[in-house]
């Protein structure tokens, strides 16, 4: 007969078993990327088997995790945000800026953060307040804030070679041991933000508004809350991105974001957060992050053409898909 | 004596133009179980909304304890010991039932993390409580997985789990089969053996005559008739009082009907 532990699971079921059942979807990716990584290895072992491949990998893989985790939360919720490149740009102008005025690094950091923060507010407010498709409004307020950037600038970069000799900076992004230190700031923005999801009122007050927000308002959430508190977090990942890549690459870029809007979604998909809300994984997010990153670089390397990237890059958010779909069950 | 627990004075819901509740007093005591009945659109749900604190009253008093509440709203509901089981049973299919239970209430521990432990282990107590024997069915079972009877359980779980005085269950039974009707009301008598005062609004009238004490007929968004078990005598005659009542002018005052129902057999 079966018997449950005084926390109501299943004691026959095994810690192993319990594991899985909870991991469900970030499991499922992360045997994706094994098996996509062994390709590679298999069409370049000599590539694949050089450290190097993956320090260029893992050198800016942070960037795009901190866009990829607050991503997941804002579509756990049951909206979405294409805004967030903009955002990161606009945060990392401010950064940029502020070290190029010889600022000190840690108050140029938080006026980045600060920046985002604030985008991400108004963003949510607006979305959320004024009751707006989320896909539409952000689509154009992402087009609004990059305009006034260009517009601002002229579209001309900022170098701020400055970062290279600071050592606050260098804490953040340097290689010492051959390792970017950078990725360690990307596992604890990580694990933090597991514990937000998984283990925080606040991550089980996203996934009961994303899964029924009409429930959750019976229940005394207030759903408009929630969504707002998921684009802020969405700014302040947005902030760190920006200021992250602005530090690994020494200048800021009036079109920088630009290039992660779409690898940054097929990431979270790719990481089996579906669509429709209420549940998702912020593991399987990172780990769709790496897969997202590691198809890019390696397509070239096991010795494709780079006109095979996007080919590739869709048939892994296909297959993905279809690993999903059998994966996880709907319950409506 | 009886003791009010809950009472409505005058309650008034209007959007725009239109009546929904118009004028409802309505009085819960301790320990009773009052059956709310009435056809589609009678205004039952907008009523049970209101004293959820779901919606707002456009006008009227509501008096807890024989004390007038103001500025009513969800949480001075909850504080003023209703829970109510919605109509739609309020649920979040793809979370677990633990996740469910405690939905907007979390145990927590510091700084707003989960103590999911204990919100397990009171989780699985309620679920024993309310009559959950499987052992298939644990806390970390997603409510998609369940059946009708059982998701209804786990919102009544979800009710009983704060010592609720009141329980207000808005159509518990509908659209379930009959063996997970059965097992709702196994669930309710356990609520009504426990001396909680319940408020049971259905459709299905042979229910809520088996369950209720004292019954109450909504009609065109006011209460047109309260009758007690004794004077409604079975459940085809509250029937009739229905049809009677929904056959009367609007504005037929309640000791003409009770005077016309006398003949109803």
């Amino acid at each position: 007969m079966n018997k449950r532990t005084p926390d109501g699971f299943n004691a026959n079921h095994g810690l192993i078993r319990r594991f899985i059942q909870l991991n469900r979807a970030a499991i499922g990716t992360f045997g994706f990327f094994i098996v996509m990584m062994l390709l590679f290895f298999c069409g370049n072992p000599h590539v694949f088997s050089d450290w190097r491949i993956y320090y260029s990998v893992l050198t800016v893989l942070p960037v795009a995790i901190f866009l990829v985790v607050p991503l997941v939360f804002i579509v756990t919720v049951g909206e979405i945000d294409l805004s967030f490149p903009s955002v990161m740009a606009f945060a990392a102008w401010i950064f940029a800026l502020g070290v190029q005025a010889g600022y000190p690094p840690a108050a140029a950091i938080l006026a980045g953060v600060a920046v985002g923060l604030a985008l991400g507010s108004a963003i949510g407010l607006i979305v959320v307040y004024g009751e707006f498709s989320s896909l539409v409004a952000t689509l154009g307020l992402g087009f609004l804030i990059r305009g006034a950037i260009m517009i601002a600038t002229g579209g001309r970069s900022i170098a701020a070679t400055g970062i290279a000799k600071d050592p606050t900076l260098r804490l953040l992004s340097s290689s010492p041991g051959g390792f970017p230190v950078q990725m360690i700031w990307a596992a604890v923005f990580v694990a933090v933000s597991v514990i937000l999801y998984n283990r925080h009122r606040f991550g089980a007050r996203v996934h009961c508004v994303g899964d029924n927000p009409e429930s959750a308002r019976q229940m005394g959430i207030d759903p408009r809350l929630v969504r707002v508190g998921t684009f802020v977090f969405m700014g302040f990942g947005a902030g760190l991105a920006g200021i992250f890549s602005t530090i690994i690459n020494f200048t800021w870029w009036p079109t920088a974001g630009d290039s992660y809007l779409l690898p940054t979604l097929a990431a979270v998909f790719v990481g089996g957060t579906p669509t429709w809300g209420g549940v998702g994984t912020v593991l399987g997010g990172t780990i769709g992050a790496a897969i997202v990153s590691f198809t890019q670089v390696g397509i070239v390397a096991a010795g494709l053409d780079g006109f095979y990237v996007q080919f590739f890059n869709g048939l892994i958010i296909i297959l993905s898909l279809i690993g999903h779909r059998w994966n996880q069950i709907r319950y409506r | 004596m009886t003791e009010p627990l809950i009472e409505l004075r005058d309650l008034r819901k209007s959007y725009g133009t239109v009546l929904a509740v118009g004028g409802v007093n309505l009085q819960v005591n301790k320990g009773e179980v009052v059956g709310l009945i009435g056809d589609n659109g009678a205004g039952k749900s907008t009523l049970v909304k209101m004293l959820a604190g779901a919606i707002t009253p456009t006008s009227g008093e509501i008096l807890v304890r024989g004390k007038p509440v103001a500025g009513w709203n969800a949480a001075k509901s909850r504080a003023a010991g209703i829970e109510t089981v919605f109509q739609d049973r309020a649920l979040a299919v793809q979370q677990t039932i633990a996740r469910n239970i405690f939905m907007g209430r979390e145990i927590t521990t510091f700084g707003g993390l989960l103590n999911l432990g204990r919100q397990r282990s009171e989780a699985l107590h309620l679920m024993r409580e309310i009559g959950f024997t499987s052992n298939a069915v644990t806390p970390d079972t997603v409510v998609g997985q369940l059946s009708g009877g059982e998701r209804q359980g786990v919102a009544i779980a979800r009710a009983i789990y704060y010592n609720a005085d009141l329980i207000v269950l808005d159509e518990p039974t509908t659209a379930l089969s009959l063996t997970e009707t059965e097992k709702v009301f196994s669930f309710i008598r356990t609520l009504r053996a426990g001396g909680r005062s319940i408020l049971f609004i259905g459709h299905n009238i042979h229910h809520v005559f088996d369950i209720a004490e004292r019954f109450l007929i909504m009609d065109r968004g006011r209460i047109a008739l309260a009758v007690t078990k004794a004077q409604a005598g079975s459940a085809r005659r509250l029937i009739a009082l229905m049809e009677e009542v929904a056959h009367s002018g609007e504005n037929t005052p309640p000791v003409e009907l009770a005077a016309r129902l006398k003949g109803v057999q």
